[in-house]
């Protein structure tokens, strides 16, 4: 009762400055309002935004901020169409002290996001790279690539199955085919799928999606046909299983115990029945290859897997596989992208030391 | 034309999607909002010939009789039955189609998940045989991290929790961000290789 005879007493300063300007990109309908807080602002309850365009009569209540912030978007605007604003600051007893109107502020679409130059230079140069990259290749065909354990191994584990009369299983991961991770390793079934075609071994794809269920019997198929074996391919070798995730866990290491595969591949995005997987496949007797980016889950992976493809390898396995030059040219690529993208890590860490801090121009918005 | 045609939808729908990522405007939101509809309606399509993959081996597998077809007839009648209850009687939070959900379903995967601990046991066992330097360096720190973290850890020396930590966040993190930088460039160019039709595995190899 007392705060409030007192506040009655005080008169407070209103807010100054009150700007209404478009929000950068974005797709319209934004305008954001800043303003100085009054020097009263302990005393104020909240701030009242209010709003009124050339067609109003009156003003529109649009919301209200807490005492402290100064700034509002306002996103029910109309593109084009200029509006003004008065920010009135409330007292808890209720009595408002209205600012100045603000300058009149338009909403409009943007066609071009400029937080986003970073990456847009990025693409260009990493492009410029790759195609620089495959044009050299196609006049140098002895591109060197350094020796990937886990993709040498390949080839012994087909022969192995082979061997052993025995099938070849492959996971290709547990993401949708969205996922980028799902797309190298389609890319990778594809070139296992050539080698296995040239041989009468059994293959079994299991997938968690019905997209790269189809997809991947589509590359298999595809893979049997390139090689002049349309007849070996059967549809069962490629099964869609479940979405669950322990679901499909449960069903893959079924499979391993009953059909008892001679080798296993487990490449693309895997969560935590990596290790369930990786472990079953390991009591079985299996020879196993995995390759996932999934940093977190690298670990499971060498722990109970023969060979694993360490995050990049997985992208690189396609190309080292095929041994395509144009493949290895854009490996090539890639290597020079780290390099660059590590002298501009030690650039910008080095002027971090003496006070220039250029980290924000590696920030996505 | 057989490869023609999906190398130049690959190239268009692929340039396309990368320009929209820099256009706010709604027209390109709205062509975004377009395509995603577009893959919801493909996905669709193919649910139909993956479940027709599922009866088709399933069913092979009963027919002939083959090692274990018994488990092959319960998937089979357990999808028909959960399907029909979901189709007929609804998916609502009340409904038997959730019952199953969660007194079934959810209890099966739980097991599947809490199988893992057992698993990471005997992986456990199997990592950290101190063979050579790398392995026994792996276990050194395993150890620390794993004391450090426990309540005990810092009676057996105040700083012990502090290096644990240290552990995970410097030499741990710098070869996870390592391993990070590679993969991203690894992801770029395997979506440049793609777009610009170089990689074609997924086509059956080159022409």
């Amino acid at each position: 009762m007392m705060y409030l005879v007192c506040l009655s007493l005080i008169t407070i300063a209103p807010v100054t400055d009150v700007q209404a300007a478009d929000k950068p990109n974005d797709a319209g309908s934004n305008i954001i309002i800043t303003w100085i807080l009054s020097p009263d602002d302990a005393f104020i309850e909240y701030y009242s935004v209010l709003r009124r365009s050339a067609h109003d009569t009156d003003e529109q209540y649009i919301g209200r901020n807490k005492n402290g912030i100064c700034t509002f978007e306002d996103n029910t605007t109309q593109d084009n169409i200029a509006y003004t604003y008065v920010i009135a600051a409330v007292m808890a007893n209720g009595e408002a002290i209205r600012s100045e109107p603000s300058n009149p502020g338009r909403s409009y679409p943007q066609v071009f996001h400029s937080g986003r130059i970073n990456v847009l230079v990025c693409i260009l140069i990493f492009s410029a790279l790759v195609l620089y990259f495959v044009r050299r290749a196609r006049r140098d065909k002895n591109l060197f690539i350094r020796k990937i354990a886990g993709l040498a191994a390949v080839e012994d584990a087909i022969g192995r199955a082979t061997e052993m009369g025995k099938p070849i299983l492959y996971v290709p991961g547990l993401w949708d085919i969205d996922s980028t991770a799902t797309i190298a390793s389609m890319n990778i079934l594809g070139e296992i799928a050539k080698k296995i075609a040239r041989y009468d071994t059994p293959l079994i794809v299991t997938n968690r999606w019905s997209v790269t269920y189809t997809i991947s019997k589509e590359i298999v198929k595809e893979a049997f046909i390139s090689q002049g074996h349309p007849d070996k391919f059967k549809n069962d070798y490629i099964r869609y299983l479940t979405e669950d995730q322990f679901g499909f866990a449960a069903a893959v290491d079924g499979i391993m115990i009953r059909e008892k595969p001679a080798a296993n591949f487990f490449i693309g995005y895997f969560w935590a029945e990596s290790l369930i997987l990786a472990e079953t496949g390991a009591m079985t007797g299996a020879i196993q290859i995995a390759g996932t980016d999934a940093v977190n889950k690298l670990p499971f992976f060498v722990t109970a897997c023969d060979y694993t493809l360490l995050g990049e390898e997985l992208y690189a396995a396609s190309a080292y596989l095929s041994r395509e030059p144009l493949l290895l040219g854009a490996l090539k690529a890639q290597d020079y992208g780290k390099v660059l993208a590590l002298v501009l890590l030690a650039v910008i860490t080095v002027l971090a030391f003496f006070g220039l801090n250029l980290s924000s121009i590696m920030v996505v918005r | 034309m057989k490869r023609t045609l999906p190398l130049a939808i690959c190239l268009v729908i692929g340039v396309s999607m990368v320009i929209q990522f820099f256009i706010p405007h709604p027209v390109s939101l709205r062509y975004n909002s377009t395509i995603l509809t577009w893959v919801i309606i493909l996905t669709a399509f193919a649910l139909i010939l993956a479940i027709g993959n599922v009866f088709v081996h399933h069913g092979h597998k009963i027919v002939k009789q083959q090692p274990g077809w018994f488990y092959s007839a319960v998937t089979i009648v357990s999808m028909v039955i959960v399907a029909i209850i979901g189709l007929f009687w609804g998916i609502g939070g009340q409904s038997l189609f959730q019952k199953i959900y969660l007194n079934i379903l959810s209890p099966l995967a739980a097991t599947m998940f809490a199988l893992l601990a057992y698993y990471m046991a005997s992986a456990a066992y199997r990592a950290f045989k101190a063979r050579s330097i790398e392995s026994f360096m792996l276990l050194a720190a395993a150890f620390i991290v794993m004391i450090g973290f426990m309540p005990f850890g810092q009676y057996i020396h105040p700083r012990l929790p502090d290096f644990a930590e240290w552990i995970m966040q410097v030499p741990n993190m710098a070869s996870k961000r390592g391993i990070l930088i590679g993969i991203a460039f690894g992801a770029i160019a395997t979506a440049l290789k793609i777009i610009l039709g170089i990689e074609r595995s997924w086509l059956g190899g080159k022409d």
